[in-house]
């Protein structure tokens, strides 16, 4: 059984190692300084949120795409609509593919949107593994902190 | 017998009448030895119309030409060898019968002497001998004959020794011999006239010309033979080049058109000329040539030719013509360039490919770098403006003189660091074609004011700045103020920069078109518009160091500096008079400069400006009014051409938070501080920004006065309340997660919130209830931010909702009268500082805007700034 800084040093790192492979950025962080006592889940909840928002999304954008004729203005505003949660969240990669699969629709590309299709699910899929291995983690670390008498680290 | 040798006769002499070494010899004409295969040619029925021949230019060619001779003497030589065999073999047959006779008459007479008796009591009595009945022939194989005729005599002679015993017999044989001598002496006289019959035989009939046209004729035969159904034009041309001969299949034309012509005189049409030219080379060179030839004539229509050419010589050497020959190859040719087009097409098309690869690689790496330079801005300009406000904030602590002294260096530093990140973000947005231009209406002489008076705020030295506005500049113009604004205060920091003591003016003066022929595009404009255009001249003259004339050239290149030394002393960007001269241009000006080292430089640009009609004025004046709270300036004011600022003291600036250097700045500032406290006793929410509108300029904003403002704000902040009140916010946003975070930040900054997910009902929620702040997406569905913010404003200004139930959109009836409301300070949401520009969030009507994703530090300082008296501190 590690000590509880060791753990508390593990819990850190391993939020840290994110951001550090740039599946998250500091949003990430602003959303963890805003989960308090009163709100023990928020980053679960808003993440969760998010995974729905974003299958959604990702529906809504393949369907468009499959189209006879392709209502770029649509999908440009589902995009967009991604981009913004998906930044809100901090999931960065996934932000910035959306910002070249912008470029497409401007162009009404369909190939290039296509590609950024893909592009954007396998982004997701990855921040979306992440984060639930984050949680999982975290769970594990917290519980083994909690039981070892420490307290959770604060993320700087 | 007879009939064998007739046989053998016609076998013999046919082919004896063609040239045997005509194979050896390497003709062209290789035509099958004639006699078994002759009906061949027989059973063609020649058409031997298509050639038309001039013979007696066949003759002369024969004649003259060499190789007609050469053809000729071959012919001959065979000939007359043939005669000359024919001649020897029958001398030969004659000779022998002589010495036949000869013999015989030996015979005879030694017959005689030995039975001379004999010879009268048998003289008559003859008898028939059985010699052999030949009927002699000049072409026989002789030598053959001869022996058998030998054979006989020698059996004679020996008949004739065995029987000379008895007289009888003698005389017999006397008789027979008689008899056999006169057979003979008769055959020798038939073979002698035989012999004449046929030498004149051959001298009528086998003349050489009978001969030689009877080859030919052969060879036309087989020519016409091969030729009858071939795309080809044969022909000989003379020295002229008219036309002595010409074989062609598909005849067109007749014989007099065309022998003793020349191309040009027989044709007409594209090509024609060529081949003549061509044809005329091939005679002056004598060398053969091909050539390809695309005719375009009335006769036959577009063709192309493949055309041979070779010189004919006489046997002097001399060219004498040429003999010609041409196939039709138009399908060929035009096979052949299909070929080619498509070969070229598939390499254009590869190029084409490389390039469009090129071009996306290109574009990716542009997208890439403009991406990547809207991260960095917006993660360097997100601390930065923390930083700056904190120190906002903490200036606003107690502190003591050496602390604000120190605060105040790090704000200003601050300051410089934000602009220069806007400066990169202007530039590549210019660079990029992102930047788009305004107009709206504006008052130079009040910029020139401004402008003057925000940098002699932040003057650090003792200078003198002066503004001259001519009387003919109008009151109000129309442009981008913000650029202007942008290109002055750029031009004049620059100039404050490098002027170390003396004078800063700008002169403003009217200028003649100086694009005469765009004038009258103007003037075409004008006459709908009813707007006159005023070319503008701005100088902005200081007394500086001057600039070298070698650094002249690249001064308006970016990241360029005079040089080395300079980027040290005095530090930049080396952007700022590169953005001025692409803003300059950008708006259809030209921006120059003059200068002379330690007398200082002028920097002048120019600008096209449309003048609002005269007649509106007093309305527009109204107007502005209404939106500009400065609007209350004397009419004196607005005409007033002439603005002085001095520094006051270095110390001054460090001594106190915003009573500015000069007078007129510290009335406005106190125009500030009153107007707050009024707005603040009514507890609404309208703000300094609003004042600034007309001028508002992000870059300016961040700069002093704004930061006064702040300051001032800070100040009363401080003292009115420091509980943190309610305020009612709504939040117009779409995606949930950013609700969910907003909602949570909200939360954390103790206030709540209303939301709503779009435009339209972002409207009837303004209807329902009085909001202190509008958060406002600017993407959304249904209706974005931007109309959504217009049709408040216009709610706001009209009381009613007209214009929004003009948009479309179902707005329940108000029970209310219709006044002008308040305005509600609206927030934009951006997601990205580039692409959804500041401008346009302003244009609509919006009062600031913040940068998704939004942070709590960014939510707080909007508060701050736009609820008056929020006081989270």
């Amino acid at each position: 059984m590690a000590s509880v800084p060791q753990l508390q040093r593990q819990f850190i790192e391993y939020t840290t190692s994110l951001h550090n492979e740039g599946y998250l950025d500091d949003q990430f962080t602003q959303l963890q300084k805003l989960q308090d006592e009163s709100n023990p889940d928020f980053v679960v909840e808003v993440v969760s949120l998010y995974f729905e928002d974003s299958e959604k999304l990702l529906n809504n954008l393949a369907t468009a795409l499959q189209q006879k004729s392709v209502d770029y203005k649509q999908v440009d505003s589902h995009v967009h609509q991604f981009k913004g949660s998906s930044s809100s969240i901090g999931a960065q990669r996934v932000a910035s593919v959306c910002v070249h699969f912008r470029n497409f629709c401007e162009e009404k590309n369909l190939e290039g949107c296509l590609r950024c299709l893909q592009q954007v699910k396998q982004e997701y899929i990855l921040v979306r593994n992440k984060l639930e291995a984050l949680f999982r983690r975290m769970m594990q670390l917290e519980q083994q902190i909690l039981q070892a008498g420490g307290s959770i680290p604060m993320m700087e | 017998m007879e009939d064998d040798n007739a046989e053998d006769m016609e076998v013999e002499i046919l082919p004896s009448m063609w040239p045997e070494d005509i194979d050896a010899a390497g003709k062209k004409f290789n035509v099958e030895k004639p006699g078994v295969d002759q009906d061949l040619l027989e059973d063609f029925n020649f058409n031997e119309e298509p050639s038309i021949v001039d013979f007696k230019r066949l003759l002369e060619l024969t004649n003259y030409s060499e190789k007609g001779s050469s053809q000729l003497s071959y012919l001959v030589k065979n000939w007359e060898w043939k005669q000359e065999n024919a001649v020897r073999l029958l001398r030969e047959e004659l000779e022998n019968l002589r010495k036949q006779q000869d013999k015989f008459e030996l015979k005879k007479l030694e017959i005689l002497e030995e039975h001379r008796f004999e010879d009268d009591n048998y003289g008559g009595d003859k008898r028939p001998v059985s010699i052999l009945d030949e009927v002699y022939d000049i072409f026989q194989d002789v030598p053959k004959r001869r022996s058998d005729v030998i054979v006989q005599d020698e059996r004679l002679e020996i008949d004739d020794e065995c029987d000379t015993t008895t007289v009888k017999y003698w005389k017999q044989r006397a008789l027979h011999l008689e008899k056999l001598l006169n057979v003979s002496v008769q055959r020798e006289q038939i073979l002698l006239e035989k012999l004449e019959e046929s030498i004149e035989n051959l001298e009528k009939q086998s003349s050489p010309v009978e001969e030689l046209s009877q080859v030919l004729k052969r060879a036309d035969n087989f020519l016409h033979f091969v030729l009858q159904n071939a795309p080809v034009v044969i022909g000989h041309q003379d020295k002229e080049l008219r036309y002595r001969f010409i074989y062609n299949h598909f005849p067109s034309l007749r014989e007099e058109d065309i022998i003793g012509k020349t191309d040009v005189e027989i044709f007409k049409g594209g090509g024609v000329k060529e081949s003549q030219d061509f044809k005329r080379e091939v005679l002056e060179k004598g060398l053969p040539g091909k050539r390809e030839i695309t005719f375009e004539t009335e006769l036959f229509g577009a063709k192309t030719f493949l055309i041979y050419v070779e010189p004919v010589f006489s046997k002097v050497g001399e060219t004498i013509g040429v003999n010609y020959m041409g196939m039709e190859i138009t399908d060929q040719v035009a096979r052949r360039e299909k070929m080619a087009k498509l070969r070229e097409e598939i390499a254009v098309q590869k190029a084409r490919e490389t390039e469009l690869n090129k071009t996306i690689h290109i574009t990716e790496e542009t997208m890439r770098a403009k991406q990547m330079l809207a991260t960095m801005s917006h993660e360097i300009r997100s601390p930065l403006s923390g930083i700056i406000s904190m120190a906002e904030i903490l200036s606003t602590t107690k502190l003591d003189k050496d602390q604000k002294q120190l605060l105040s260096v790090m704000l200003s530093s601050g300051d410089l660091v934000l602009q220069l990140i806007n400066d990169i973000l202007d530039f590549s947005k210019v660079e990029s074609g992102v930047m788009k231009l305004e107009a709206t209406k504006f008052r130079p002489r009040e910029v020139i004011k401004h402008v003057l008076q925000t940098a002699a705020a932040s003057l650090k030295k003792m200078l003198i700045l002066e503004g001259h506005v001519a009387d003919d500049v109008p009151i109000e113009i129309i442009g981008d103020v913000l650029r202007i604004r942008q290109i002055l205060t750029n031009l004049i920091s620059n100039a404050v920069k490098f002027t170390h003591d003396g004078k800063i003016k700008i002169n403003l003066n009217v200028i003649a078109d100086p694009y005469p022929k765009a004038q009258i595009t103007y003037e075409e404009n004008e006459l709908q518009s009813q707007e006159t255009v005023v070319w503008i001249r701005c100088d902005v003259q200081d007394t500086g160091i001057g600039i070298p004339e070698t650094a002249l050239p690249s001064l308006f290149k970016k990241y360029m500096q005079a040089g080395a030394d300079t980027a040290r002393k005095y530090g930049g960007t080396g952007l700022g008079l590169a953005i001025c001269k692409q803003l300059v241009e950008l708006m259809g000006g030209r921006l120059t400069v003059s200068s002379k080292v330690n007398h200082g430089s002028t920097f002048t640009f120019i600008l096209p400006h449309k003048v609002p009609q005269a007649c509106d004025s007093s309305d527009e004046t109204d107007d502005y009014k209404d939106k500009d709270d400065n609007g209350s300036m004397e009419e004196d004011d607005l005409k007033c051409g002439f603005f002085q600022f001095k520094t006051r003291t270095l110390g001054s600036l460090f001594s106190s938070n915003g009573s500015g250097p000069t007078h007129e700045l510290t009335r406005s500032e106190s125009d500030k501080i009153d107007r707050i406290s009024v707005l603040e006793n009514n507890n609404t929410n309208h703000m300094s920004v609003d004042q600034d509108r007309p001028f508002h300029d992000p870059c300016i904003q961040k700069n002093r006065p704004s930061n006064s403002n702040k300051l001032m704000k800070m100040d009363s902040g401080t003292t009115t309340s420091k509980s943190s009140a309610r305020y009612k916010i709504l939040l117009v946003e779409d995606t949930v997660v950013n609700v969910m975070v907003a909602k949570r930040m909200m939360r954390q900054l103790n206030q709540d919130m209303d939301v709503v997910n779009n435009g339209v009902e972002a409207l009837r929620a303004v209807q329902r209830c009085d909001y202190s702040l509008i958060l406002m997406d600017v993407c959304m569905p249904v209706m974005d931010g931007l109309q959504a913010t217009r049709l408040i404003r216009s709610y706001e200004k009209n009381g009613n909702w007209d214009e929004a139930r003009l948009a479309g959109v179902d707005i329940p009836d108000q029970i209310s009268k219709e006044q002008p409301r308040k305005r509600i300070p609206i927030i934009a949401m951006t997601a990205n500082a580039m692409s959804e520009s500041a401008d346009e969030c302003f244009a609509n009507g919006m009062d600031s805007f913040i940068t998704k994703p939004v942070t709590l530090q960014k939510l707080k300082q909007c508060l701050e700034q736009y609820l008056p008296s929020y006081g989270a501190l």
